[in-house]
C-alpha cells in the first residue's frame, strides 16, 4: 500500500511540473498585457482616447503630445496592401504546389520553406541596398511621371523609402509562409474529391472550382489572415524601408510617401526615449495597440485554420 | 430528336469545350507566372547575399572586434560569439518549459485549462517579437537596472518555447498509445513512462521542433534591440550588453559608409549560412526519417519554420 500512494505521488509531482510549464504562457500572456498596460498608464490618462485619434508626435518638455493615428494607419495600409498583393501570388503557387508532379513540387516547396527561415533584417538589407533602387527606377518612377498628375495617391515624388516600398517587401516577406501552410491545406484535400471531379470531366481549373476551394476555403482564408498577422508585427525589414516619418506628417497622403508603422516607431524610438517622460508610456500604449490587433487577427487566423483541419480529420476518420 | 438539334447542341458542347480549355490554360498561366513572380525576388537575396558578402569574408573579418566606423577595419567576431551564446542560453531557458508544456498537451490535455493553453500557445507563437522584447525590458531590464545578455536570452527563450512545445506535443501524440498500455502493462509510472519511453520514441520529431526553434530565434532581431543592446566587445559575462549577428546587421546598414554596408552583407551571409546549415539539418530529419506529423502537426511546424 505505501509503496504504491509512494509511487502516486511522484506521479503527482510530475503532472503538476507538466501543468506547471503549460499554464507558464498563460501568466507570460496576462503578465505581459499587465505591464503594457500599467505602464503606459499616464498616456491613456494625459490624452484619453484623444491617442488613437491625434497625429501629433512631440517630445519637447512642455509641450509633449502624442497621437498614435499615423502609425496605426501606416501599420494598417501596409499590411493590407502586402495581403493584397501577397496573398493572391501565394495562393497561385499553393496550387502548383499541391498539384506539380512531385520532381517539381519537392525542391520548389524546399526553397519556398527555406526562404520563410531567411531573417528578417536580411530582407531589410537587399530591400535597402538591392529592391529600393531598382523598384524606384522601374516602377515607382515610371508610374508617378505616366500618372501622377492624375492620381492622388501617386501624386508626390518617388524616393524609394515609402509606404509602397515597404508593402511589396511585406508582401515578399508573408509569400512563403501564407504558401506553404495553403500548400498543405490544400493536400488535406482527400483525393477522390478530386478524382470525383476529374470524372465528371473537370479540366484542372473546373477541378480546383469543384473539389478544392470549397473544401479548403476556411483554412486558405486562415491561412491568410495567418500572413496578415505577420505583416502587421513585422518589424525590422520595415523599420529599414517605410522612411520613418514621424507626427502628422507620417499620416501619408500618397503612396510615394514615407510613412511609419507602430513596429517601426518602437524599434526607432524605444531605445532612446528620455525615461520618465512622457514618451515611453505612449510608445508603450503604441506596444499595446499592437499587441491587440495582432492578437486579435491571430485568434481568428488560428480558429479558422483548426477548424479546417478538424473538419477534415473528421472526413478521413468517418 | 432531330438532326440539326443534335448537331445544335454539340455544337454548344464543343464551344463550351473550347471556353473551358481556354481559361484552363490561362489559369495555368497565371499560376506559372505566380510563382515566378514570387521565386525571383526571394532569389535574388540568396544570391545578392552570397555575391556582396563574400568578398567580406577573411579571417580577420570572422575573428576580429569591429573597427572604427567607416575605416573598413575590424571584424564581426563578438557578434558571431553573441550569436552562439545567446542561442545557447535561450534554448537553456525554453527548451525545458516547452518540452514539459508539450508533455502537458500531449498526456494530460484534456480538459478546458489545457484548451485555453493550447489555444494561447498558438496565439503567443504569432506575438510580435518586438513586443516580446519590449516585454522584456520591463520586466528584466528595469529589473536588473542595466541591459544585458539575461535580457536577451529571455526574450528569445519566450518566443522559442511556444514552438518547442506544439511540435513536441505533435510528435508525442504521434507515439501509438500501445506503447504507453505496454509500459502500464508493466506497472511502471506515468512519469517513468513518458519520460523514457514516449520521449525517447518521439525524439525526432522534438529534436526537428528545438532545432527548429534555434534557427528561428537565431534571427530575430526586434526583441534583441531593447535587451542585450549590441556592443563591440567580446563576451564580458552575463550582466552586460552584447552584440549578435542580426543585430550588427542592423547596425551596419545605419551607418552611411561603403564598408559599413560590405560588412553588412557579410555579416548577413554569415548568419544566413548558420541558419540554413540548422534547417538543413532540420530537413534531413523530416524527409529522411520522418516525424509521422499529420496535416496538423505540419501546420505547426511550418508557422514555426517562419520567422516573424
Amino acid at each position: 500500500m505505501a509503496r504504491i500512494r509512494h509511487a502516486s505521488l511522484g506521479d503527482r509531482a510530475f503532472r503538476a511540473g507538466c501543468m506547471l510549464a503549460g499554464v507558464f504562457v498563460l501568466a507570460v500572456i496576462a503578465l505581459m498585457v499587465f505591464q503594457l498596460v500599467s505602464e503606459s498608464w499616464p498616456i491613456w490618462e494625459k490624452e484619453g482616447l484623444g491617442f488613437v485619434t491625434k497625429s501629433d508626435w512631440n517630445a519637447v518638455e512642455g509641450r509633449e503630445s502624442y497621437g498614435a493615428l499615423p502609425y496605426i494607419f501606416g501599420t494598417l495600409v501596409t499590411a493590407g496592401l502586402a495581403m493584397a498583393m501577397g496573398v493572391p501570388l501565394s495562393i497561385g503557387i499553393a496550387m502548383f504546389l499541391s498539384d506539380a508532379p512531385s520532381r517539381i513540387s519537392g525542391p520548389l516547396g524546399f526553397v519556398v520553406e527555406l526562404l520563410a527561415a531567411v531573417p528578417s533584417v536580411i530582407y531589410g538589407l537587399w530591400g535597402l541596398y538591392v529592391f529600393r533602387g531598382f523598384f524606384l527606377d522601374v516602377v515607382e518612377d515610371p508610374l508617378y511621371r505616366a500618372l501622377g498628375e492624375h492620381v492622388w495617391f501617386l501624386d508626390s515624388r518617388p524616393f524609394g523609402l515609402d509606404i509602397l516600398t515597404a508593402s511589396v517587401i511585406l508582401a515578399i516577406m508573408i509569400i512563403p509562409t501564407v504558401s506553404a501552410v495553403s500548400r498543405e491545406i490544400m493536400k488535406a484535400v482527400p483525393q477522390q474529391q478530386k478524382e470525383a471531379a476529374y470524372m465528371l470531366g473537370a479540366t484542372r481549373w473546373e477541378m480546383f472550382k469543384l473539389a478544392v476551394f470549397p473544401y479548403s476555403k476556411t483554412g486558405l482564408v486562415g491561412a491568410s489572415i495567418l500572413g496578415l498577422g505577420r505583416a502587421v508585427g513585422e518589424t525590422m525589414a520595415v523599420t529599414m524601408l517605410i522612411g520613418n516619418a514621424i507626427g502628422p506628417n507620417a499620416l501619408a497622403d500618397t503612396l510615394f510617401s514615407p510613412g511609419q508603422s507602430i513596429a517601426s516607431i518602437l524599434a526607432n524610438e524605444f531605445a532612446e526615449a528620455t525615461p520618465g517622460s512622457l514618451q515611453v508610456p505612449a510608445l508603450l500604449g503604441l506596444a499595446l495597440i499592437l499587441l491587440a490587433v495582432a492578437m486579435s487577427i491571430n485568434v481568428v487566423a488560428h480558429l479558422l485554420v483548426t477548424r479546417m483541419l478538424r473538419v477534415r480529420e473528421g472526413a478521413i476518420n468517418n | 430528336m432531330t438532326l440539326s438539334k443534335r448537331q445544335y447542341y454539340r455544337s454548344l458542347f464543343r464551344d463550351n469545350m473550347r471556353r473551358r480549355l481556354l481559361a484552363d490554360r490561362a489559369v495555368r498561366a497565371v499560376v506559372v507566372a505566380a510563382v515566378v513572380v514570387a521565386i525571383v525576388p526571394l532569389g535574388s537575396i540568396l544570391f545578392e547575399v552570397v555575391r556582396n558578402g563574400v568578398w567580406a569574408l577573411s579571417y580577420e573579418f570572422l575573428t576580429e572586434v569591429p573597427g572604427a566606423a567607416g575605416s573598413g577595419e575590424g571584424g564581426i567576431g563578438p557578434a558571431i560569439q553573441g550569436t552562439f551564446i545567446i542561442l545557447g542560453l535561450s534554448a537553456l531557458m525554453g527548451v525545458p518549459v516547452g518540452v514539459f508544456s508539450g508533455i502537458y498537451l500531449a498526456e494530460f490535455g484534456e480538459g478546458r485549462l489545457a484548451r485555453a493553453v493550447r489555444f494561447f500557445t498558438d496565439v503567443f507563437m504569432e506575438f510580435p517579437s518586438i513586443v516580446i522584447g519590449i516585454f522584456a525590458f520591463l520586466a528584466v531590464v528595469l529589473l536588473l537596472g542595466h541591459f544585458s545578455l539575461w535580457a536577451g536570452a529571455f526574450a528569445l527563450a519566450l518566443i522559442m518555447f511556444p514552438i518547442v512545445a506544439r511540435t513536441t506535443e505533435e510528435s508525442l501524440k504521434m507515439v501509438p498509445y500501445t506503447y504507453r498500455e505496454a509500459g502500464v502493462a508493466l506497472g511502471l509510472q506515468k512519469s517513468v513512462i513518458t519520460m523514457r519511453v514516449v520521449l525517447s520514441a518521439a525524439k525526432n520529431g522534438m529534436l526537428t521542433g528545438i532545432l527548429l526553434a534555434v534557427s528561428r530565434v537565431g534571427g530575430e532581431t526586434a526583441p534583441l534591440l531593447f535587451t542585450i543592446l549590441g556592443s563591440s566587445q567580446f563576451f564580458g559575462g552575463f550582466g552586460v550588453p552584447m552584440d549578435a549577428l542580426p543585430l550588427r546587421i542592423w547596425t551596419l546598414s545605419l551607418l552611411p559608409y561603403e564598408d559599413a554596408q560590405l560588412h553588412g552583407w557579410g555579416a548577413a551571409l554569415v548568419l544566413i549560412f548558420i541558419i540554413m546549415c540548422i534547417n538543413l539539418a532540420v530537413r534531413s530529419f523530416v524527409l529522411r526519417k520522418g516525424t509521422g506529423f499529420g496535416t496538423g502537426g505540419r501546420v505547426v511546424f511550418l508557422r514555426a519554420l517562419s520567422r516573424r
